[in-house]
């Protein structure tokens, strides 16, 4: 049986800025269906690898495939799920409006979508739950049901590639469940890979299959237990750090970019406007 | 009052006003489409700074005896380039705008004060002419209205998407900083359009009341930019209608109407707040809940 191709493949792969290396030699194939959760403090080059998958920062060096093409490419097989953020309460758009941009916003001219487009749109938003709200306008949306329907956006074009940029910051608990959920079922279902850069591993500890833990510019790829223990987080900071298992939950103590010593990788002093994930089961 | 409202000669007088219909009819149309995107993408501050050097340009062509219409379109171009290469975020185009928007007007005096010829010309520039449309330069408004409305057409969908979605439509390969740059320069020759007509004061108010009106009552991406058109060719053509009755310009009237249209859509979207949107419950519990 030959190996399937590969949703997104780093071969080699180096950024950096001037002398300022935020990883290098970064080997990685994501497999269809496989959940992989990006991890690091912050500024430790997150969001330049789903800059470099977009094709909006060239690499330093090495190859990146996605789906085996290059990313100007590749790009249209991709789906990308930002952070959540507030929108104005005036924008003239619905739920269903923003999932259709998702379909055709990058295409210029005047077109009619047709029936089976505003079916497949339809049909995101049921599968995120969505419908009862779909013809709502996206600024009087709360941040749980922005998310949601970013989530169809992003999978109404049924992409091989799922990009997540911290899609459960400022969301609360039960909505970070649910999101987290539905990013699940469908590469369940869909056999979508999911690239998902957090600060917070804890809501998707479960799901991942695996994690790439980048810091100092060096990182580590594996599964959450191998990745993320006392031995491996300390040689990746080149200092000591403890790595708790709390009731399921899993804490970080001691990394050198948090002066406090004592916090879990849901706290982060980055973010002050950020509602604490407290009782977590 | 006879100032304001005298209709005895109005068969006539609207006769004489044929041109200017048509022309506030089209600028209604230009208007209220980019006053969509001045809406979505905060350029209220930029309209009014286009406008002041729209009108320093047609001001110099008044003084050179050149084509005020032409004029008005290098001003507001001029401007229009200006902003859309200095400002890029929303910061920087706040103060280029600023720094801009005095030096216009101060220009556009200056040629006022040297210009000999009439003084209903000068004062129009400021606040509006209604028999001022000529078929010369009727041809004029025309062709940039085409311009403008062919553009909209063309980047109306990417335009909306890397407005409202940045970061989303960056992602799907949108180039934000040339579409930012085009919709300037499609603005830049709407604000011309609306000089020659309105008056450089009061342009804010065919391309900024109406789409701020007609988004205060729908989230429809078909029925905003609808009834932002309607609004704005009600107020423009409603306005030279009841200015031909008396001698006072027609910019009082266009944006009382405009004004009064967005007064009634709040009241509207007070009472919308109220009754809701959607059938949504908080509470609803979606189908795939993460294992926990």
């Amino acid at each position: 049986m030959t190996a399937p191709v590969p949703a997104l493949s780093l071969r080699s792969a180096g950024l950096s800025f001037g002398d300022r290396v935020l990883w290098s030699g970064l080997d990685l194939d994501v497999q269809p269906g496989e959940f992989i959760a990006v991890l690091g403090p912050n500024g430790a080059g997150k969001s330049s690898l789903l800059k470099a998958v977009l094709g909006q920062q060239p690499l330093s060096a090495g190859d990146l495939l996605i789906a085996g093409l290059p990313p100007a490419r590749g790009r249209h097989r991709v789906g990308y799920v930002p952070q959540q953020k507030s929108m104005d309460a005036a924008t003239p758009l619905r739920a269903r409006d923003l999932v259709a941009l998702g379909i055709d916003g990058h295409r210029f001219g005047p077109r009619r979508r047709s029936a089976a487009e505003r079916q497949r749109i339809a049909d995101a938003l049921e599968a995120v739950g969505a419908t009862g709200y779909a013809d709502a306008p996206v600024g009087l949306l709360s941040g749980g049901e922005q998310q949601r329907v970013r989530i169809a956006q992003a999978l109404a074009t049924d992409p091989t590639l799922l990009l997540c940029d911290e899609p459960l910051l400022s969301l609360d608990l039960r909505s970070q469940r649910a999101v987290a959920g539905m990013i699940d079922r469908r590469r369940r279902e869909h056999a979508t890979a999911v690239v998902f850069v957090t600060h917070e591993i804890n809501p998707v500890l479960d799901l991942v299959d695996r994690v790439l833990y980048v810091a100092n510019g060096q990182h580590r790829i594996g599964p959450p237990g191998e990745v993320l223990t006392s031995a491996t987080l300390s040689e990746l900071y080149r200092t000591p750090v403890d790595v708790l298992n709390v009731r399921g939950r899993v804490v970080v103590v001691g990394t050198p970019d948090e002066p406090g010593g004592c916090t879990h990788h849901d706290l982060t002093p980055a973010d002050p406007g950020r509602r604490p994930a407290g009782g977590d089961a | 009052m006879d100032r304001l409202f005298d209709f005895r000669d109005y068969g006539e007088l609207l006769g004489l006003v044929h041109n200017s219909l048509i022309a506030a009819a089209l600028l209604g149309v230009v208007g209220g489409l980019i006053g969509v995107f001045v809406q979505v993408r905060d350029m209220q501050f930029a309209v009014h700074g286009i406008s002041e050097l729209s009108f320093a340009g047609a001001a110099a062509a008044l003084l050179l005896g050149g084509s005020v219409a032409l004029g008005s379109v290098l001003g507001s171009v001029l401007a229009a380039g200006l902003i859309g290469w200095l400002g890029v975020r929303a910061r920087d185009r706040n103060s280029v705008i600023g720094v801009l928007m005095p030096f216009g007007l101060g220009l556009g005096v200056l040629f006022l004060s040297l210009y000999e010829g009439r003084a209903a010309n000068k004062f129009g520039l400021l606040t509006g002419q209604i028999v001022a449309v000529d078929t010369v330069r009727l041809g004029w408004l025309v062709g940039v209205s085409v311009v403008v409305l062919t553009g909209l057409a063309l980047l109306w969908r990417p335009l909306m998407f890397i407005s409202v979605d940045p970061e989303v439509a960056a992602a799907r390969g949108l180039p934000a900083g040339l579409l930012s740059i085009a919709f300037t320069l499609l603005l830049g020759l709407a604000v011309s359009l609306a000089v020659q007509v309105v008056g450089a004061l009061l342009v804010l108010s065919l391309l900024v009341t109406p789409a701020a009106a007609a988004f205060r009552v729908t989230a429809s991406p078909v029925l905003a930019p609808l009834l932002s058109t309607v609004f704005a060719v009600v107020s423009a053509v409603g306005g030279i209608l009841l200015a031909l009755g008396g001698t006072i310009p027609i910019s009082p009237f266009v944006t009382t109407i405009s004004f009064t249209i967005y007064l009634v859509c709040r009241a509207v979207s007070v009472y919308r707040r109220h009754s809701g949107w959607g059938t949504r419950t908080p509470e609803e519990q979606p189908a795939a809940v993460a294992v926990p």
